[in-house]
């Protein structure tokens, strides 16, 4: 069976590359991430989460033009390629069909 | 955006990034953290944003974003383009790895010689570490180790200055008083004894050391019960661990009587952990206070008279040189016949650099420590040759590979690093099989270098040792084939025109000549150390050690009873002779000095001095030289001394027997003079020596008589001082084992040049026997075309065997000056020492020879006896 393989930070990284389509470069991808999180993140966590994935071909990624201010240095702007879109279905679809399948009165706690 | 000045992130980063990131994401990691990092600056200020510039540099270390191993290694980093090589590193380094494999498996017997060397090399590399970091751990195991010291006694005469680490105890009380800001403690510490203890039915003895107060906390000794404070008072003591467990089982031991040499009761106020092997006071198992009065070192009370030691723990901010200058006038004024000063003696230096010379330390052990080391590098570099000179040797076989794939693009680097990939991975199995090796083989090496070392498996130095010598000799052994064989050109290895040229073959007999001149220059070292050990063993002794023993009187019981005893021992039947004597027979401890008419005021010498009872001379079986010896008969004998030969020599008496010399203000007559024995250290020449026949005696010296069967004799003496002695157990030690003891470093060092010395010879002529048997195949053709031809067997094997015993007949002409150079340094410490005869020369050489001429000739044989029909029809 053909199963994607994608990690909870992993699988944030990836939607908030989506959400900021083409703008999604390491600093922007970082902020916004934390923003959505509410917490810090490292840049360490995040790249390296962001080459697994292109690895695995969830996205890929281009050079952008060299700007002053990173010191002539390009960004890279990644994209959620059609494969990576598949595994953030899957992944949503899991999650899905597991809170269907929640009993009713599995959250009731008012009577414990 | 506008700079002033710019701003840029820390370098050191920077670079540290550069250099682990992988070059594929370097630019726009670097970017997004530059970045960041301005952001920062602005928001925080530019400290903050260093600090966390470094933090995210430092938190990318993730195996998806760092280089791969192999990218990190500096061959390709330099010349290998970027972009082509990175992408299939990890690829081409399994594939190196498989390769390796498959040419292990093919080349079965050539493996087997290189791993099984290779081993052997490395658990000798491994066990000498082992050993060496042992010997440079000496006393670390105190916690305080820089700052503590041994003072110790540098005594002038004649310009000549002599250094001791025994010592007045009066040096002790102004070192406390009028230095106190110098120390932050002081000890005395009296020589090892021999003490009986029991509890109730249970007794043992154990040497025990006198110490004061404050030496448990100087030495941080590791308190299990009780306290560090015990020693205070003066009736309670210090027990080791292994001695509470024997006495008192699992019980605490704490605050139990203990009856000393079955005379001073004595309460157990703590337990301490047993000290290290690698320690100065490692066989201690009591600690016993000093202010107690049956401790003899706290009631002799001159500058003059030496017999303690004494330790100091320096002040926190105090450095020994400058506390050395203030303190080593100490003992000078008490002192008018030679000039006495103290000096602090670091304690981590007490073990490794133990001889002195004119008050300054001129070496010791750390020889050893050095020779080792040097040894075991070139054990080391024995096996890393053969396993170069097979890789070469063998390199037409792999030659097709090279160019094969050379043809496909491989660069040169690309070899290279495959050929030292090779060569690490077959040093990584040695480096497995010689830890399994030296786990094995620990207890042995041990008992040779009288030792207590165990592998630290959980050690990071030990890993690290082991890690470097994996490299070293993987990288060492893999370089020569590496580059020879990537130097290869396609073409002509293709055509079939390659033939190993003539510097390969000429190198490889350098490679073969450096082996045996190593393994040759080990043989006649070995040699000569046995041949020194011997040599001093076989020295004229003067008396006669065998079927001598000693019984130390440990109890006043046995003082009381020594007549009767004596007297026992003789009517029992097996004992020839018996004296009491000051000292044992196998070493004169003390010294002094005494007074002759006509001796120069100027002249200083010691004088071993020796009580004994009239029948020692007898029972030790010594030759009067002129005089007569003491005898019981004279009433008068007790003014009486019998002084040795050297000791009238120096006195320079011309008639002796009719003078009479003076010790501490009495005068006696000199009535014999003695033959010299040697008493002391077997390599050293003969002291002066004097014996007198009254004063303090402690030792029973028995001669066993010879026709009674040793176990028996000793059992019915056994008897007799049970008998006057009932609760101490009967112990006894042989005067020639005692005096074999004076060897045991030598013994050391030589069984252990001696073992390295069969490795390195082994894994020499492991390396021959690959050699030979690959000049044998290569030469088949050759071997069989001769032999239709009408060479005998005999030619065919001369025509092999020779190469070889010329090379190593060359290795033995170099081994003889380096080995000479070497060993006759080494003789030079010995007074007393053998020649270096040119036969054992000759001996290493023609043993070297034979054993070459054995390793060849099997494989010689091997080639000439196959058919030259069916070698010649394989082709």
């Amino acid at each position: 069976m053909n199963t994607y393989r994608l990690g909870e930070f992993e699988e944030i990284v990836l939607l908030t590359v989506a959400v900021l389509f083409d703008e999604a470069y390491g600093v922007a991808l970082k902020k916004e991430i934390e923003n959505h999180l509410g917490r810090k993140i490292s840049v360490g966590a995040m790249q390296s989460a962001l080459r697994r994935m292109e690895k695995k071909g969830y996205l890929k990624s281009r050079f952008g033009e060299p700007t002053r201010e990173r010191g002539g240095k390009r960004k890279r702007y990644f994209t959620v390629t059609p494969y990576g879109k598949k595994a953030l279905e899957y992944a949503k679809d899991v999650r899905l069909t597991l809170w269907k399948a929640i009993p009713n009165n599995a959250f009731d706690f008012g009577n414990t | 955006m506008k700079y002033k000045t710019p701003i840029r992130p820390p370098k050191t980063a920077t670079r540290f990034l550069r250099w682990f990131c992988h070059p594929d994401f370097v630019e726009d990691i670097e970017g997004d953290l530059e970045e960041l990092f301005l952001e920062r600056v602005s928001t925080r200020g530019k400290r903050y944003a260093g600090w966390f510039y470094l933090l995210d540099v430092l938190l990318l270390l993730r195996p998806s974003i760092i280089r791969t191993f192999f990218d990190l290694y500096p061959f390709t980093l330099k010349h290998q383009s970027k972009n082509s090589f990175h992408l299939s590193s990890v690829n081409m380094f399994t594939n190196y790895l498989k390769i390796g494999w498959r040419n292990l498996l093919r080349g079965k017997a050539y493996s087997l010689i290189n791993i099984t060397g290779l081993a052997v090399g490395m658990t000798v590399a491994i066990l000498l570490g082992l050993w060496i970091s042992d010997e440079l751990a000496f006393n670390s195991y105190f916690k305080n180790d820089t700052h503590l010291a041994q003072v110790m006694l540098n005594q002038t005469q004649e310009g000549i200055t002599y250094t001791g680490g025994t010592i007045s105890v009066l040096v002790a009380d102004p070192l406390r008083n009028q230095h106190g800001d110098s120390f932050k403690a002081v000890s005395l510490v009296s020589f090892t004894n021999s003490h009986l203890l029991a509890f109730g039915e249970k007794k043992l003895s154990g040497n025990g050391l006198w110490v004061e107060p404050d030496f448990p906390e100087m030495f941080t000794l590791s308190i299990l019960h009780g306290s560090r404070d015990a020693l205070r008072d003066p009736s309670t003591l210090l027990l080791s661990q292994s001695m509470a467990t024997a006495l008192f089982g699992d019980e605490n031991p704490v605050n139990k009587t203990l009856r000393i040499d079955n005379d001073l009761d004595m309460t157990v106020g703590g337990v301490y952990e047993d000290l290290p092997h690698n320690t100065t006071f490692f066989s201690t198992k009591l600690l016993l206070p000093w202010a107690n009065k049956a401790n003899f070192g706290n009631r002799i009370t001159t500058w003059k008279n030496h017999n303690a030691r004494l330790f100091v723990q320096l002040a926190d901010n105090k450095l020994i040189g400058q506390v050395n200058e203030n303190v080593k006038g100490l003992p000078t004024p008490y002192i008018e016949e030679w000039k006495e000063e103290i000096m602090l003696y670091p304690m981590d230096r007490l073990h490794l650099y133990n001889e002195f010379e004119n008050g300054k330390a001129t070496g010791g052990k750390i020889q050893f420590v050095v020779l080792f080391g040097v040894i075991g590098g070139f054990v080391l570099l024995l096996a890393c040759i053969n396993f170069m000179n097979l890789s070469t040797a063998r390199s037409e076989k792999r030659s097709r590979e090279v160019g094969i794939r050379k043809t496909v693009g491989s660069g040169r680097k690309q070899l290279i690093n495959q050929f030292l990939v090779e060569s690490i991975m077959v040093a990584g199995i040695a480096m497995v099989l010689s830890i399994l090796f030296a786990q094995l083989s620990l207890p042995f090496f041990n008992s040779l270098a009288d030792k207590k070392i165990a592998i630290p498996w959980t050690g990071a130095d030990f890993w690290a040792m082991i890690l470097g010598f994996t490299m070293f000799s993987g990288l060492l052994s893999g370089c020569y084939p590496a580059f020879y064989l990537s130097s290869f050109r396609p073409v002509k290895v293709l055509k079939g025109s390659l033939r190993a040229g003539r510097h390969t073959i000429i190198s490889r007999k350098v490679l073969v000549i450096i082996q045996f001149t190593v393994s040759i220059t080990l043989i006649v070292g070995t040699l000569v150390i046995f041949r020194q050990i011997q040599f001093a063993k076989d020295r004229p002794a003067g008396y006669t050690r065998a079927g001598l023993i000693s019984v130390f009187i440990n109890t006043p019981e046995m003082r009381r009873h020594s007549e009767a005893i004596q007297h026992d021992l003789l009517q029992s039947g097996a004992v020839q002779n018996v004296a009491l004597s000051s000292q044992s027979a196998a070493h004169f401890n003390n010294n002094t000095s005494i007074e002759w008419r006509g001796k120069d005021p100027g002249f200083v010498e010691f004088f071993r001095n020796v009580n004994v009872t009239p029948e020692f001379g007898k029972t030790i079986g010594w030759t009067i030289k002129e005089g007569r010896d003491f005898s019981g008969k004279f009433a008068t004998d007790s003014g009486s001394v019998v002084l040795n030969e050297t000791a009238i020599e120096m006195m320079g008496l011309e008639n002796p027997l009719e003078e009479t010399i003076k010790y501490r203000e009495k005068d006696y007559q000199i009535v014999g003079i003695v033959k010299d024995m040697v008493t002391q250290s077997p390599f050293e020449p003969i002291e002066p020596t004097v014996f007198f026949m009254e004063g303090f005696v402690g030792v029973f010296t028995i001669r066993l008589q010879q026709n009674v069967p040793a176990g028996d004799a000793l059992s019915r003496i056994g008897q007799i001082f049970k008998k006057y002695n009932p609760d101490a157990p009967f112990n006894y030690s042989y005067v020639d084992q005692a005096f074999d003891r004076k060897f045991s470093s030598e013994k050391h060092v030589g069984n252990l040049a001696g073992l390295f010395t069969m490795l390195a010879i082994f894994i020499s002529l492991l390396g021959l026997i690959g050699l030979a048997s690959f000049v044998a195949e290569q030469r088949t053709k050759e071997i069989s075309i001769r032999k239709v031809l009408g060479a005998s067997v005999l030619d065919v094997w001369k025509m092999l065997s020779t190469d070889f015993l010329i090379l190593v007949g060359l290795s033995g002409l170099i081994a003889v000056p380096i080995a000479y150079y070497f060993l006759h340094g080494w003789l030079q410490q010995y007074e007393y020492r053998t020649e270096i005869s040119w036969w054992i020369f000759a001996l290493a050489g023609l043993g070297g020879l034979f054993l070459t001429l054995l390793t060849v000739s099997f494989q010689a044989i091997k080639a000439a006896v196959t058919d030259p029909v069916k070698s010649l029809r394989s082709a």
